[in-house]
């Protein structure tokens, strides 16, 4: 089996159009971890060539974060060889790391706000003069780097004006003013949009065009497709293949991350058209969105797609009274609501998944019970006292309904994966017995056995008679999963497609 | 499989490290309990005991008070200032010829002292002015309030009813441990058994989380400072009974103590973790080691170092605490 595989790599990598004798800049072999005698890593395995973007895929648990961990010298591997430009290497340290040109630029970003762009490329190796900073020669030196990456940024704008993206830009640039050579990408697309990543794809290629070799990971498969040139899969622990992207196509690459074999999502059944559970009217706030107004049928889905800053989730946050509107109405099966704070919001029925669970949809610190029936907590009470049994027993429910993957119902949340958490958050959300459900990026950052539960669920709310307002910012989790997608361009709908009609090229039309 | 096991196995791991953690402070009150007891014969006299309770009582309640506020992850920093002046409210109703109802002035120190917290909560929960801030300008300002209304004069000759308050017993137990003993069972059952102690700790764990959830954050933020003023109030008025007469000057830098008890009672400063029963060992430690050194004749400077140290040292346990995991 495994010469089997090293041979499919070799010929994979040669079809791609690799030469053999290409440099190979990092190769790690065999790499195992262990926390306190469980194995969390058994076999990590990866060959990045220069110019390479290699897509390190997995499912939450697979090892790849104690894998990326082991590479950047943060933790120590048990076993294991790593080679990087043909010296047997093993890091103590991040630094050590960093030194030896591998970088990391990860899902938190934590650039110094309020200092420009050059200061915090240089920070804490700026040129000097004398006793000073020589700010002139940090600008031209940081000019000079942008132009060389191609990378379109104001050196001296300040950190905070900059987006997501751009902020990422940053990072890389930092990473490659240090001559790294390796750049590990954690997630980098997770908090950006379409037009965005483009935007941060383009750099990728200009970099892999100058020899810089990258891991990417990312759960985002539409991602790994557009931007990867070559692939390894990890799944519990273990090296699972490598090959070329140019091989493989997405649901054999699901098929190995998952371990099973999943087919791509069908897209769901045309279904009749039903009178409308809730209505928004005419919501405005200040330009940010302007004039919205739609409705979801009982048994629908309904997707919203648009670029970052399209103002979806604001619109979707102000409907469900957590952020500012300046007009709108709401009818609830034809009832009108004043919805000024998420209790109304609740109290009526309507439940909201936010894009942002470890932001404002869970309480970190909070046991996974308190966090479950935290937004129904009058229920579980009487004359204000918890009615522990009861709470316990439904908690018990949710956590079996969703398959939520926790030693106890006593375990603070923030010891859960990304995907059970969100489940949390679903969870918490069902147990307020609502009627409609916003979700807002309900699967960002989870694996893919995790997204296919939460898919299946909301299907099966939409046909109990619910409504389901999903925001997405994925196209195919919106193709597969809505009935009716509307377009959000600049806080205006710009146009509506059902299931039947919409397709990937009519989206991103729609949306730019 | 693999997974599943390392995760429960972290899972055992990481409560075993909380448990550790968590109940050291007991282990250290233990300790220190039975060094001292062995270090000065009188230490574990009913006497003695009895006078630490007494000692401990009032910033016991304090402390109490200053355990909700800091889950919800502000903190008050004018309660010895709040204290003091409703110790002057209190006791000008109970002094002269014709004192009114003990009762009465105890209510009104209640009273006066959830007004003060009512405008912290009000600064901090409305208009979103920092608790440090907010709490800082309160503490001169009712200060300030509290001579004023005194003219920087102690109010003397306090009725015998109302004095009871702070020097009387009840089955050879004082007052004020029996007043403290109540605030903490209440404070305890709260935050513990009912919605409110959930929404306290939702809060302080993550405010914008919490108002997700429907939780109606601007009022637990705000009862938070009225619970704390209430509490300081009271305080005031057992502290008076105490002292027999109302000082203006009093409570100065008690403050410091009921953060400090919090704080080596391991809730944590960010909010949302924490106990009043942590507190409740955290108040103990405080008063224990005072008594100790007093017992052992050591002087009143090396206490304060000898505090201050203490709070110091539980903040690094917490910290290394919070590294590991």
């Amino acid at each position: 089996m495994q010469k089997a595989l090293e041979g499919r790599q070799v010929l994979d990598l040669s079809d791609a159009g690799f030469s053999v004798e290409q440099t190979v800049l990092l190769a790690a072999t065999d790499i195992s971890k262990s926390f306190n005698g469980v194995p969390a890593l058994l076999d990590g395995r990866i060959q990045l060539h220069a110019g390479s973007v290699h897509a390190l895929c997995g499912g939450n648990g697979a090892g790849k974060s104690t894998f990326l961990n082991i590479l950047m010298g943060l933790l120590r591997a048990d076993g294991g060889t790593m080679v990087r430009d043909g010296q047997v290497v093993s890091y103590a340290s991040a630094a050590e790391a960093l030194a030896d040109g591998i970088a990391i630029i990860t899902q938190e970003l934590s650039p110094v706000l309020d200092m420009t762009v050059a200061e915090n490329i240089y920070l804490g190796r700026e040129p000097r003069r004398g006793w000073f900073t020589d700010s002139a020669k940090m600008v031209a030196d940081a000019r000079a780097l942008f132009d060389r990456l191609k990378f379109k940024i104001d050196a001296t704008a300040v950190m905070r004006d900059l987006t997501v993206a751009q902020m990422q830009l940053v990072e890389i640039a930092k990473a490659i003013s240090r001559e790294s050579q390796v750049l590990i990408m954690d997630e980098p697309t997770s908090a950006i949009g379409e037009k965005e990543s483009e935007t941060l794809f383009e750099a990728i290629r200009s970099l892999q065009a100058q020899g810089v070799g990258i891991i990417y990971v990312s759960h985002r498969l539409t991602d790994i497709f557009s931007i990867a040139d070559s692939y390894t899969v990890f799944r519990d622990g273990r090296f699972v293949e490598s090959g070329a992207i140019a091989d493989i196509d997405r649901q054999r690459l699901i098929g190995l991350i998952v371990g099973r074999d999943l087919r791509d999502q069908e897209p769901r059944a045309e279904r009749e058209a039903t009178e409308a559970v809730i209505e928004a009217r005419n919501f405005s706030n200040g330009g940010v969105f302007t004039d919205i107004s739609l409705s979801v049928a009982k048994g629908e889905i309904l997707g919203l797609y648009g670029l970052m800053g399209a103002g979806r989730s604001e619109f979707a946050n102000a409907l469900y009274g957590n952020g500012p509107k300046q007009s709108g109405d709401v009818l609830l099966r034809g009832t009108q609501l004043i919805i000024k704070h998420p209790s109304d919001a609740l109290r009526a029925g309507i439940a909201m998944v936010t894009e942002d669970r470890k932001g404002n949809g869970l309480v970190l610190p909070a046991s996974v019970r308190d966090n479950i029936v935290m937004g129904a907590l009058k229920r579980f009470s009487s004359f204000g006292f918890m009615k522990a049994g009861e709470e316990n027993r439904a908690v018990d429910a949710q956590i079996e309904r969703f398959r939520v993957r926790t030693a106890s119902r006593d375990l603070a949340v923030q010891n859960l994966s990304g995907g059970n958490q969100q489940k949390v958050v679903f969870a918490r959300c069902i147990e307020t017995n609502p009627q409609v459900l916003i979700c807002d990026e309900p699967t960002r950052g989870i694996d893919e056995g995790a997204k296919r539960e939460i898919y299946a669920f909301l299907s099966d709310f939409a046909a109990r008679g619910n409504a389901v307002l999903m925001i997405s910012s994925e196209i195919p989790e919106i193709l597969a999963n809505a009935d009716r997608i509307i377009v959000f361009r600049s806080g205006r709908i710009a146009g509506e497609l059902t299931a039947a009609e919409a397709t990937q090229e009519a989206l991103v039309h729609l949306a730019s | 499989m693999v997974e599943l096991a390392q995760k429960s196995s972290e899972a055992r791991n990481a409560r075993f490290g909380r448990v550790v953690s968590r109940y050291g402070i007991v282990l250290a009150f233990l300790i220190l309990f039975v060094i001292l007891s062995f270090a000065h014969q009188n230490f574990l006299s009913t006497g003695n005991i009895t006078n630490v309770l007494r000692q401990v009582s009032i910033n016991g309640i304090l402390a109490v008070g200053m355990t909700f506020v800091i889950l919800t992850g502000g903190i008050d920093l004018s309660i010895g200032s709040v204290l003091a002046f409703a110790g002057i409210v209190a006791g000008a109703l109970v002094t002269g010829a014709d004192p009114s109802n003990p009762f009465l002035a105890v209510a009104a120190a209640i009273g006066v002292g959830a007004l003060f917290g009512a405008v912290n909560g009000l600064l901090v929960a409305r208009f979103k002015v920092t608790a440090f801030v907010a709490t800082l300008g309160m503490l001169s300002m009712a200060r300030g309030a509290t001579l004023l209304i005194s003219d920087g004069r102690p109010v003397p000759n306090l009725s015998a009813d109302f004095r009871w308050l702070g020097q009387g017993f009840v089955a050879g137990i004082p007052v004020p441990v029996i007043c403290f003993a109540l605030v903490f069972v209440i404070a305890w059952v709260v935050l513990r058994f009912t919605i409110y102690g959930r929404w306290i700790y939702a809060v302080g764990g993550n405010v914008r989380s919490a108002r997700t959830s429907g939780i109606p954050t601007r009022m637990v933020t705000f009862s938070a400072y009225l619970i704390m003023g209430a509490l300081a109030g009271f305080a005031g008025a057992i502290l008076t009974a105490r002292t027999t007469s109302a000082l203006p000057q009093a409570g100065l830098g008690y403050e410091l103590d009921a953060i400090a008890a919090v704080v080596i009672g391991g809730t944590s400063l960010v909010g949302g973790v924490g106990s009043v029963v942590f507190t409740l060992v955290g108040v103990l430690i405080i008063g224990v080691i005072g008594n100790g050194l007093d017992l052992l004749g050591v002087s009143s400077y090396y206490q304060q170092i000898v505090k201050g140290a203490i709070i110091v040292a539980a903040v690094l346990i917490d910290r290394s605490r919070n590294a590991q995991s």
